[in-house]
């Protein structure tokens, strides 16, 4: 992106004035390094979402930001209902409540590695990965309902994941407003094998260690210390949720007209928040929400079924589950004033602050986890939310590393078998069904996530706490 | 000798699908085997078991959208794999006939699930004599 097109507000923060049919200012929290990187197309997405209805201060991109369907990945945008304000399928994504969650494992790096094969082929065993895996769930189509009503509540009444759990689940582990019956037929028709599976791209399930801590004080609220072992889940609404996503942005792009709003792009594909279309999607969208939740917590049970079989003193408690595909309500202080808004995050993580009332009682004095998934050999991280964040960015963060590489060009570069060779110098393993999808995923194919953290940490949105570094991954 | 053909074009996280030849219907069949090949290479693909989709909507490239997307509905739900297309549009309406076979692991080895194919660079219209369908997929 050229730095001539932005002005500088700080080092770490970069505004693109109103011009044309902006209703407000674009905002990037970047360093120079990563906005010089930054495709030219997330400039013009986050000029296109600012021209939207009812948006509140700022169309805003997020250090790891790249371009992505109308709104870019890394994008974040709050709208208001009482002002035109639009709901978007596009600014929510396919993988609706993609996210991911972080288990504590009660073990450290000395107890896992002389299992450390054993428990990936277990894992990998347990939970189903890849193209055309299926779980061993089958829904009836009441169960189906009663599932998307209920989330991880819902799997966790059915024996699934365990009570304490749902604590430290976004929406106490049950989204509210869902509407089952908002979700076509051929959305729960593409669910009905998926619950408790894991999909493809990527998506992961890892065994990580505490490499690094840089803040004592919050790593201890959240129970971290240096090679302490965890798990991090990334994973999403699956089959049901990519229906949802591809039915209603089809309904939105063709309703646009008829309420009077001009897309500059088809992908832009929105709703007036008080529209029939628009409130269809919610109900289904948070139906999707809990589909995301429920298979997440269904998976974190396989996940405590393999630690048995190899590990069994391991304990397994939740530490966070945080998605980074949704539209929730939020109330905001907009010029000293609270105001309910639809905040969208495509590819941004919620980053609540120190006080928050939606963080779980435990954690509420530091702020909420904030968990970063990075590349299989380069590490994820753990932030918090700080108080800055909410004037901010309406309390987000990044999410990822992004792509540096296309899959096209990472299959072309690497072998699958190179790519696992590699890593298993390092001590990294990896488990997968497919050897061109682990060459497509290969580590050399994403951007720095330390940079991307680093920006998110100077630019205030979230701080470090913890780095992670793999010790095994389950590939789809 | 027909010219039909396909490509991939990059975008960032995902993939861009793009089918030529000098019918609609041919570059719709051609944009089908991009995003197998997205999945696989679609040589692998054992074309013997028929299937009939059909879709309808108000222009060419949302169409195209929805022709891709159906296919993505029936692998996705069939766990299943297309090898061969064959395409016909009356107006705003596709029938066509996929052939192909189940997912099998080994052969294939399928890189990746199609969330679904995007309005990302939708574009559906005649060049140079020649048609040409693309659009990107969500992986």
């Amino acid at each position: 992106m050229e730095l001539s097109l932005l002005k500088r507000r700080s080092d770490f923060e970069w505004e693109i004035a109103p011009h044309g049919a902006m209703r407000v200012p674009g905002i990037i929290y970047a360093s120079e390094d990563l906005i010089r990187e930054m495709d030219h197309k997330v400039y013009e997405q986050v000029v296109n979402v600012a021209t939207l209805p009812g948006i509140v201060k700022a169309s805003y991109a997020m250090p790891d930001a790249h371009w992505g369907y109308g709104f870019p990945i890394g994008g974040v945008a709050a709208f208001d209902p009482d002002e035109g304000g639009v709901v978007s399928a596009g600014g929510v994504g396919f993988d609706i409540s993609c996210g991911v969650r972080c288990l504590h494992t009660g073990l450290n790096v000395d107890d896992v590695m002389p299992v450390q094969k054993a428990l990936a082929d277990m894992l990998y065993h347990k939970v189903p990965a890849g193209l055309g895996s299926t779980g061993t769930i089958r829904l009836s189509p009441e169960q189906m309902d009663a599932m998307l009503a209920g989330g991880a509540k819902w799997a966790v009444d059915q024996g699934w994941g365990s009570a304490a759990d749902l604590d430290r689940i976004e929406e106490h582990g049950q989204m509210k407003h869902a509407k089952p019956g908002n979700v076509s037929a051929h959305a729960k028709k593409r669910q009905r094998d998926e619950m408790g599976t894991l999909g493809s791209g990527n998506h992961y399930l890892e065994v990580q260690k505490v490499a690094k801590i840089f803040d004592a004080q919050a790593a201890e609220a959240f129970g971290l210390h240096v090679n302490d072992v965890v798990v991090s889940i990334h994973c999403g609404s699956r089959g049901l949720g990519h229906q949802i996503g591809t039915e209603f942005l089809k309904k939105m792009a063709i309703a646009a007209a008829t309420h009077g709003i001009t897309l500059p792009d088809r992908e832009l594909a929105c709703a007036p928040i008080n529209s029939d279309v628009g409130e269809e999607y919610l109900g289904a969208m948070r139906a999707a929400i809990n589909c995301a939740l429920a298979n997440r917590e269904i998976i974190t049970h396989l996940v405590r079924e393999a630690f048995a079989h190899v590990l069994p003193k391991a304990r397994l408690p939740l530490l966070y589950d945080v998605s980074h595909n949704t539209c929730k309500v939020e109330e905001h202080s907009v010029d000293g004033k609270p105001r309910k808004l639809y905040v969208h995050r495509k590819g941004a993580t919620r980053a609540f602050g120190p006080g928050h009332p939606d963080i779980p009682p435990a954690l509420r004095a530091v702020g909420q986890p904030v968990l970063i998934g990075g590349s299989m050999g380069t590490g994820s991280y753990i932030l918090v939310g700080t108080e800055a964040g909410e004037a901010r960015s309406f309390s987000s963060a990044c999410h990822g590393a992004g792509r540096a590489m296309s899959r096209h060009q990472a299959y072309r570069t690497w072998k699958g078998r190179q790519v696992v060779d590699e890593l298993a110098t390092r001590g990294i393993v990896i488990r997968s069904p497919s050897s061109r999808g682990v060459a497509e995923e290969a580590p050399g194919a994403y951007k720095d996530v330390a940079a991307v953290v680093d920006a998110a940490d100077v630019a205030g949105l979230a701080r470090k706490v913890a780095r992670l570094e793999p010790l095994a991954c389950i590939k789809g | 000798m027909s010219s039909a053909r396909w490509e991939h074009f990059p975008h960032g996280a995902d993939m861009g699908v793009r089918g030529i030849a000098d019918t609609k219907e041919q570059a719709f069949e051609q944009a089908a085997l991009a995003m197998i090949a997205v999945v696989t290479d679609p040589a692998t693909v054992n074309a013997r078991e028929p299937v009939a989709v059909e879709c309808e909507a108000p222009d060419d490239e949302l169409l195209l959208v929805d022709w891709l997307n159906v296919l993505v509905f029936e692998m996705s739900t069939r766990r299943c794999l297309f090898g061969r297309f064959e395409v016909k549009i009356e107006g705003h309406r596709l029938t066509a006939t996929a052939w192909g076979e189940p997912v099998d692991i080994e052969r294939h080895q399928p890189a990746v699930e199609i969330k679904g194919a995007t309005y990302t660079a939708l574009r559906v219209r005649q060049e140079k004599g020649q048609w040409i369908a693309q659009t990107v997929v969500d992986v």
